[in-house]
Parts: C-alpha cells; sequence; structure tokens
C-alpha cells in the first residue's frame, strides 16, 4: 500500500500524494509536511527591502498566515533564488520590537524627556506646523531628507515639493561615491546598482577589498559560484582571507592601505609587458602615452616593499589578467570609503578594466539596460534658492549627489557655511547613528535641529533622538514604486503588501500624502492611492498593474545589444568622447588626471588597524534584530591573527572592549575569533551589531558598533567620501567592570 | 526502484551564507532556536596559506541508519521505497536514543516533545521540487537526486569529482557527499 504510495509521490503532484498519506500509522509522513492538502496556500508578488538588491519574490501565506517568502524564478536580480536575509524577511514583518504608533518628544515635569504616543493627525499636524516655522524662519531650503530604501520616493517628492532639494544618503559618501565618480571621470557612467558586472561569463575576476560573498549581493554571488565552476581565475586582494579568497585562485594578504600601489604596479606590467588589449585601447582610450609616462617607475619591485606582495606575483597575476582579457573582470567593489583618497583608488580600477578592454566586454562589463517607465505627471517643482552642491563653496565640486556628512557637519557646526542653514530632518530608514561616522557630530548636528522626524519600522537608534517617530509598515504590508532598475533586461518589478499593516503602522505613500495636505502640498500628490500612483505610471506601458502583479516581473521595451562586439554603440559620456585613461575632468578640477600612491598612516605601537566588512545574514543595522535572521548570527566577533592576540594577551573566544588612537572607547565587549585568516597588523568585525537601543531586544548590547571606534576620518577631496578605515585599536582597559556591563546588558 | 536520496555538496563554492539554514527553517516553520541544516566552517594551515572549508550539513539518510535500529518504539522509520528516516511524533517519546545513535548529532527535540529532523523536504518531492535547502542556495552548490539512477547529477557528481562522507567510519553508509 505504502510502497505504491511512494511512487506517486515520485510522479504525481503534491496534493494528489499527500492525500493517500495522512495519518497512517508507522509510516505517518504526513507529519513531516509542512503543508497538507487541507491547507489553503496564496502568495503575493514582492521586492524584497531587506537590502538594496531588491529581488522580486513570492510571499506565501498558508491558511491566511505568512508562511515564507521565495524568489521569482523571472527576476533577473535573483533568478529564483533569494538570499539568507531575503528568506528571513518574515522576520522583519514579525517583529514585536517594531515602531507601533506615533510618537511625540515631551519634557516630563521633572525636566526629564522622553516620548508619548500619538495619533497620525497630531503627529502629522505637529510636523506641519514646525515645518511652517522653520520655513519662515530659515527658508524652505533649510530642510534635509536622509533617505535610504525603496519607500522614500513620496518623501523625496514632498521635500521637492516643500521648496529644498537638500535629499542625501550615506549610500553616496559612505559607501560608493567614490567608484561612481572614478567610474564617471574614464568611461562617462558609472556601474550603476546592481552592478552592470558580467561576472556570469567572467574567465578571470579580481576582487580588491571586495568580499562578495560575505556581501550577499544575490545575483553576484550566483555568478561568483557559476565563474568559480566554469573555472574561472579569482584574484583576490585582502588583508584578510576573506571566503571569497578562500576560492581564489591567488590571495594576495596585502599591506592594508596600500592598495593603489598594487593597483599603479599592475598598470605597469600590462603597459610594459605590451600585454594590454591594444584593439581596445587604440580605438576608444585617450592618454596612453601619459599614462606609460607616469606609471613608468611603478615596477613590481617598487610596490613590493609598499604592498608586501612580492614582484613575481605582482607579474604572474597581472598576466593572468591580460591572457583572460577582455573577460576578466577588475570589480569596482561597493563599500569603498576606506581612505580618503579611493576615488583615485577607484580609478586605478576603472584604468585596469580599460587597459583589459572589458568595458562593454563579454566576461567584463555588460551595457546596462534599464526599462523606461515615464514618471508620474505632477507639476514643476518651484527651483530653490540654493541646494546641497552650495554647501561650503561646492567644496565637492565632483560630488555627483549630495554628501551626507557634509550634510550632517554644517548642521553640526553652522559657521561651516551660515549662509546655508539646515534646521530641520527627515530621516527615512537610515539608521544614522550606526551609517554615518563621527557619531558625536551627529549628535551635535540634531542639538541644532529644530525638527527631526523619524520614519522607520524598527526603533533605531536614530529615532531615539527624534522629535517625532513615524512608524511605518514593512516591504511585506505596502504597495511601492515600481522597480526599474538596470540590468541585462529591461525588467519592472511589483512590491504588493501580502498582509495588512500591523500595529499602527502605515505606507510612506499614505503618511505623505497626509502631511502633503496639512502643509498645502497636495497638488504633487494627486492620486487617491498608491495602486492609482502605480497604474498610472503604468498606462502608457500598456500594463495593467493586475497583470504586472500576477507576474511579478515583467520585461518592458526592446532588448538592446550587451557588448561591443554584438553591435552596441561605443559612446562614452566624457568630455573627449573616449575612455580617459587620463582624466581631464580631474586635471581640469585640480586633481591628480592619473592617480598616484599616497602613503597613509600607520598604526601606532601596539594598535591595530581595525577593517569592517558584511555578513551574509545581515545587512548594514537594520536587520540585527531580526527574529529569524538573529538566529543565525546575534553578535560580531574580532577577527585577528595569533600574533596579535598573544601580543595582546587575549584568547580565542574572550570578550574585550576595544579603544581606538583618540582614546574612544567602544561601548559594549566583542569575542575575540583567533584565525590565521587575517594578517597580524588588523584586525576586523562586521558591520550592523552594538545596538544601544534598548527597545531592540534581540540586538541590544551584542557585539560592537566599530562606528564608535571610526572617529579619525579621511576625507576624500574629490566628492567627499568618508574614508574611516585609518583608525586603530588596542583591547581597552575594560573601563566598565564586569558586572556594571552584566547589569546593563543582561547577558553575557 | 528504491529510490536513494542523496546531495552532493560543493565545497568549493559553498559561501557559508546560511540559506540553506534559513531556507529550511521557513519552508519547514522550524522552532525558534532549532534547525535541521547547519553550516561548518573548517579552517586549517597557516598564514598565508590559511584555508577553509565551509559545509552545508544535515540529517545524511544513512543506508544503514542507527537513528532507526536504535529507537525502541519504532517512531524512527525509513519512508518505504526510499533511504528517507523520518520520525512519527504520534510514537516518539523523545527519549534520545536516536539522538545518541547519531554520527552527525542531526536530531534535536522538538517543543512539543519529540524528534525533530531533516526530512529532505519529502512533501516537495512528488512535484518534481528540489529540498528548499538546495532550491535557495545562491551558489546553488547542493546537488539533490537518486543515487540509485546513474544518469542523476549526483551520480555523474560522484563518479567524476574528488568527493568524501563524513564520519565514514561510523560505518552508516551516508549519502550526502561533499566536493572538496
Amino acid at each position: 500500500m505504502l510502497r505504491r504510495e511512494f511512487i506517486v509521490l515520485a510522479s504525481a503532484t503534491l496534493a494528489s500524494l499527500s492525500m493517500g498519506l495522512t495519518g497512517c500509522g508507522k509510516q505517518n509522513v504526513a507529519a513531516s509536511y509542512p503543508v497538507l492538502p487541507t491547507d489553503v496556500c496564496t502568495k503575493s508578488p514582492t521586492f524584497c527591502e531587506m537590502c538594496f538588491w531588491k529581488c522580486s519574490g513570492w510571499v506565501h501565506s498558508k491558511n491566511g498566515k505568512p508562511w515564507k517568502v521565495t524568489g521569482n524564478e523571472q527576476d533577473q536580480h535573483c533568478l529564483g533564488r533569494l538570499c539568507t536575509r531575503g528568506s528571513g524577511g518574515l522576520g522583519a514583518y514579525e517583529d514585536n520590537d517594531r515602531l507601533k504608533t506615533p510618537m511625540i518628544r515631551i519634557t516630563n515635569s521633572d525636566g526629564s524627556q522622553g516620548f508619548r504616543e500619538a495619533s497620525w493627525d497630531e503627529a502629522l499636524n505637529y510636523i506641519a506646523e514646525k515645518l511652517a516655522t522653520v520655513k519662515g524662519e530659515y527658508g524652505a531650503e533649510s530642510l534635509a531628507l536622509f533617505s535610504h530604501g525603496y519607500g522614500a520616493t513620496h518623501w523625496k517628492t514632498f521635500t521637492k515639493a516643500f521648496g529644498s532639494q537638500n535629499i542625501t544618503a550615506p549610500s553616496y559618501a559612505q559607501c560608493r561615491g567614490p567608484r561612481t565618480e572614478a567610474f564617471k571621470a574614464t568611461f562617462g557612467q558609472g556601474v550603476g546598482s546592481p552592478e552592470c558586472t558580467d561576472m556570469e561569463n567572467s574567465q578571470c575576476i579580481v576582487l580588491i577589498g571586495s568580499h562578495i560573498g560575505e556581501n550577499l549581493h544575490n545575483t553576484q554571488v550566483q555568478e561568483l559560484g557559476t565563474a568559480l565552476k566554469n573555472g574561472c581565475e579569482l584574484i583576490v586582494v585582502d588583508p584578510r582571507q576573506s571566503v571569497a579568497a578562500t576560492k581564489a585562485e591567488h590571495w594576495l594578504p596585502i599591506k592594508p592601505s596600500t592598495d593603489i600601489a598594487l593597483l599603479l604596479s599592475w598598470i605597469h606590467v600590462l603597459l610594459e609587458e605590451n600585454i594590454f588589449n591594444q584593439d581596445f585601447v587604440t580605438e576608444h582610450c585617450t592618454g596612453l602615452e601619459e599614462l606609460k609616462k607616469e606609471c613608468a617607475s611603478y615596477t613590481p619591485e617598487w610596490a613590493y616593499p609598499i604592498t608586501s606582495i612580492q614582484p613575481d606575483v605582482i607579474r604572474k597575476t597581472a598576466r593572468t589578467m591580460a591572457k583572460n582579457a577582455p573577460a576578466t573582470l577588475v570589480h569596482p567593489g561597493r563599500h569603498v570609503t576606506w581612505y580618503g583618497d579611493d576615488t583615485q583608488r577607484s580609478r586605478c580600477i576603472a584604468i585596469l578594466n580599460a587597459l583589459l578592454g572589458s568595458w562593454g566586454s563579454k566576461g567584463g562589463l555588460y551595457l546596462p539596460q534599464k526599462a523606461k517607465v515615464p514618471k508620474y505627471p505632477l507639476p514643476a517643482f518651484s527651483k530653490p534658492k540654493w541646494t546641497w552642491k552650495d554647501l561650503e563653496n561646492n567644496k565637492y565640486q565632483l560630488a555627483s549627489a549630495a554628501v551626507a556628512s557634509q550634510v550632517r557637519d554644517v548642521t553640526a557646526d553652522p559657521s561651516l557655511d551660515p549662509e546655508h542653514p539646515i534646521k530641520a530632518w527627515f530621516v527615512y530608514g537610515s539608521n544614522l547613528m550606526m551609517s554615518l561616522p563621527e557619531q558625536k557630530k551627529t549628535i551635535q548636528a540634531i542639538q541644532n535641529l529644530d525638527l527631526l522626524v523619524a520614519v522607520d519600522i524598527m526603533p533605531a537608534e536614530i529615532c531615539g533622538w527624534a522629535d517625532v517617530i513615524l512608524p511605518e509598515c514593512t516591504y511585506l504590508e505596502r504597495y511601492d514604486d515600481i522597480r526599474v532598475s538596470p540590468g541585462r533586461k529591461r525588467q519592472i518589478a511589483v512590491r504588493a503588501p501580502a498582509f495588512e499593516p500591523r500595529f499602527d503602522s502605515k505606507p510612506s505613500s499614505w503618511i505623505v500624502k497626509q502631511l502633503a495636505q496639512k502643509c498645502g502640498l497636495d497638488a504633487w500628490f494627486p492620486w487617491a492611492n498608491q495602486e492609482e500612483y502605480l497604474s498610472k505610471r503604468l498606462e502608457p506601458l500598456g500594463i495593467s498593474l493586475k497583470e504586472l502583479e500576477a507576474a511579478g516581473v515583467m520585461e518592458v521595451g526592446q532588448q538592446q545589444p550587451l557588448y561591443f562586439a554584438d553591435g552596441a554603440p561605443p559612446t562614452f559620456k566624457t568630455a573627449s568622447g573616449k575612455v580617459e585613461l587620463v582624466s581631464s575632468l580631474f586635471s581640469h578640477a585640480g586633481f591628480d588626471a592619473v592617480p598616484r600612491y599616497t602613503r597613509h598612516p600607520e598604526p601606532p605601537q601596539g594598535y591595530a588597524r581595525l577593517l569592517m566588512g558584511r555578513s551574509p545574514m545581515h545587512t548594514f543595522s537594520r536587520t540585527t534584530n531580526n527574529p529569524h535572521l538573529c538566529q543565525l548570527k546575534d553578535e560580531n566577533e574580532l577577527w585577528m591573527h595569533p600574533d596579535l592576540a598573544m601580543l595582546w594577551g587575549v584568547t580565542h573566544g574572550q570578550r574585550i572592549a576595544l579603544e581606538n588612537q583618540d582614546g574612544e572607547q567602544s561601548r559594549y565587549r566583542i569575542p575575540v575569533k583567533v584565525t590565521q585568516r587575517i594578517r597580524p597588523d588588523c584586525v576586523y568585525m562586521v558591520h550592523g551589531f552594538g545596538h544601544s537601543e534598548k527597545k531592540m531586544t534581540r540586538a541590544f548590547g551584542k557585539g560592537i558598533a566599530e562606528n564608535e571606534l571610526m572617529t579619525t576620518i579621511h576625507i576624500d577631496p574629490i566628492m567627499g567620501g568618508t574614508g574611516r578605515r585609518g583608525n586603530f585599536v588596542v583591547p581597552s582597559a575594560l573601563t566598565r567592570t564586569e558586572a556594571a556591563h552584566q547589569q546593563e546588558v543582561g547577558h553575557a | 526502484m528504491r529510490k536513494r536520496y542523496g546531495m552532493v555538496i560543493d565545497t568549493r563554492v559553498c559561501i557559508s551564507c546560511g540559506n540553506c539554514v534559513m531556507g529550511c527553517k521557513a519552508e519547514n516553520v522550524v522552532p525558534e532556536g532549532l534547525h535541521r541544516v547547519w553550516v561548518v566552517e573548517e579552517e586549517s594551515g597557516v598564514f598565508p596559506h590559511a584555508r577553509l572549508e565551509s559545509r552545508s550539513e544535515r540529517c545524511n539518510h544513512c543506508e544503514d541508519p542507527p537513528c532507526v535500529s536504535s529507537c525502541p518504539t519504532g517512531a524512527s522509520f525509513i519512508f518505504e521505497g526510499s533511504n528517507i528516516t523520518l520520525v512519527n511524533p504520534d510514537e516518539c517519546t523523545g527519549c534520545k536514543s536516536c539522538v545518541a545513535s547519531c554520527p552527525y548529532d542531526a536530531r534535536y527535540i522538538e517543543p512539543g516533545g519529540y524528534i525533530g529532523k531533516c526530512t529532505f523536504c519529502v512533501h516537495k518531492l512528488g512535484s518534481g521540487e528540489q529540498p528548499s535547502c538546495a532550491s535557495v542556495c545562491p551558489t546553488d552548490c547542493i546537488q539533490f537526486g537518486d543515487f540509485n539512477d546513474p544518469n542523476s547529477q549526483v551520480s555523474r557528481s560522484v563518479r567524476t569529482e574528488r568527493t568524501k562522507v563524513l564520519h565514514e567510519a561510523a560505518g552508516t553508509n551516508p549519502n550526502i557527499y561533499y566536493i572538496y
């Protein structure tokens, strides 16, 4: 009987299979089933908001209750597979530590401050009144918006309608800004997000400090897997043996802060040995002779004492790149604000890709496609009297986006730019206390504000500093704007609510529209609701919202070739119209047209350089309280070489506090991971831990926030990036006793 | 013909991201703090020649499963026509004999007092789907299939790649192979 049932199992559908198996004694297979034929399973489309990759997926419910989230097979962002965070996405919805109602800051009778629960009407009235005062006193331009995430669309519209274009995000000057400007200076365009890296076809991939795999950029990780299976040669430059480095043909454990010397030396070898891609360079590039002259002295023997990478290894790896070109990708990386000369390091990477002919080539960088979806027709925005561009006399002239840290700095110290006051902040989904360096400056800036509004899902640290906290519902409970992002295909995707919002949380589309009404800005929010907004945007494409919701993702428009070899037109939006090996943009602005190596400060005696990175289970500090993901990783650890552990007198598993060169101490402690996979002159931890907000009950007090120890910042003069890797740590004298720590944190 | 389900897991592309754990927990609604799949990171060697092996581990659905022979009530059983070891919660007393006998430490006690373990997502196999850990893995390093079918991907991989099993000396004839 059961044998026959099992044969059914191998060929029939689930429903017909499990029907015959329920409750049959010893071989009660159904007891192992999470779903039974009687269960009603439904699914709805979303694109993930657990990170910035925005993978399209399906939210599955079982008998009306949330079950799981899976990837959409048709989506080029995920190819049917979500990542760890996406699979744990339901945790964002289920987390009972979520913000539940609007809150307004109050002063208690004893002079202390606190929050009181407020209705939406009260909270939004409060904001509208304050905004009117700020506008009257300082002008509409004194409002700044810090944002991260797809729900920010309407907040951006509100800010512009209000009369300010001071819209910023830490994802530029604290993350990928340098590479954007470097690739624009070289090729006339950036690499975008998701990056136009053709890794699935690469025969050689070079990672400079990028730890793909630990940063779970979904399709990049999938493509790295494909490339490795196809025998791609991987070269990884990293002071730490990242997971990617453990898969590499060549791991180059470079001395931290010396990457530019290695990159220049690679350029030298390609030119000196005449193994660069002559066809590509002759046809598309300018500045070869000057580049040759500039790089003539950067021999591997010159680079060796700087980088600690042996000359023969430098030559061998350069030849490997050349041998596989143009299917060689020198990866542009993503979080690239390290030492303050990051745009020039990214320029070296861009130049290498040019010399290898990787741009526009299969296995290098493909030419990204993007669907054209007209904007919702809105009245024109009035022109503000000034914008972020004017701050401090256009201090970062080549910055193509507002520098979040600069907006913070001029708020903190109005004497930097008395003409351009910033007095109100909207902070949307961006925990500035963790994402901006120099926390004390952020706190100083907040003291100078007349209004700070935090829109968030979790009680992130920034909320504790706000005047008004607005609880947004999660991505699983709302519509958002259409996903239009670059890729190999011209795809669009939709996010629809799978569940009703929990507590008194609301989608931003609703919140902003209400606020706009109270501020007299209705004209920019003419739609009744987000469905109507989406339908109107889809109308010119001839697609209904219903159709898009049924498919999750759709292709829109004519597919164009991805490579020059397939007929893509070689256009470069640089001043010369060519790929600029020597940057005219940089030389006109007074910067080096060809990158140069500068020596960076070394750790003082006994100190180690503090490096940071990502965990594949978490995104920034946003997910560390997620009830599912914290089961996989609930604390970061401090990587160190056994020699350093011996020098510091610490052992594997010991929890230590840290102190940096400026005497700043970590708030909490971190367990030591003694490992052979890192140089002895640096230590490493992942970002996102060390939360100090007690309302995040799972994440509170666990691990160290590296941000607290990054108080010396090296600013990139080209675009304002905040290089944070010039900070050095030692174990602190443990000023907090074990008992005091236990008392505050409540766990060992 | 009897199915011999198993996996070939490529440690060379596993990145220890834990999505096999998360995907399994979501699919099978595994209670908080418990898991049926786990990832082992094994470091060896000395800087700068250190090595890392990343392995996704779970029940090996052995050919000679001691968890079944050691079960005093018969709650632990081999699903007929296959090698998939399952547990009938109605007959399980939570005595942990099977936990003690398993060389892979693949079993745990559910909050209901009975044994929980990997099922190879037996509920998905009928419709030709992969177990969740395999279907969510971003580097596609988990191959699942029937070792009794010589043309299956897993059979081919074991023939052509350098593979190993864990705790071979325990003599349970496991069905999870690792490419290394």
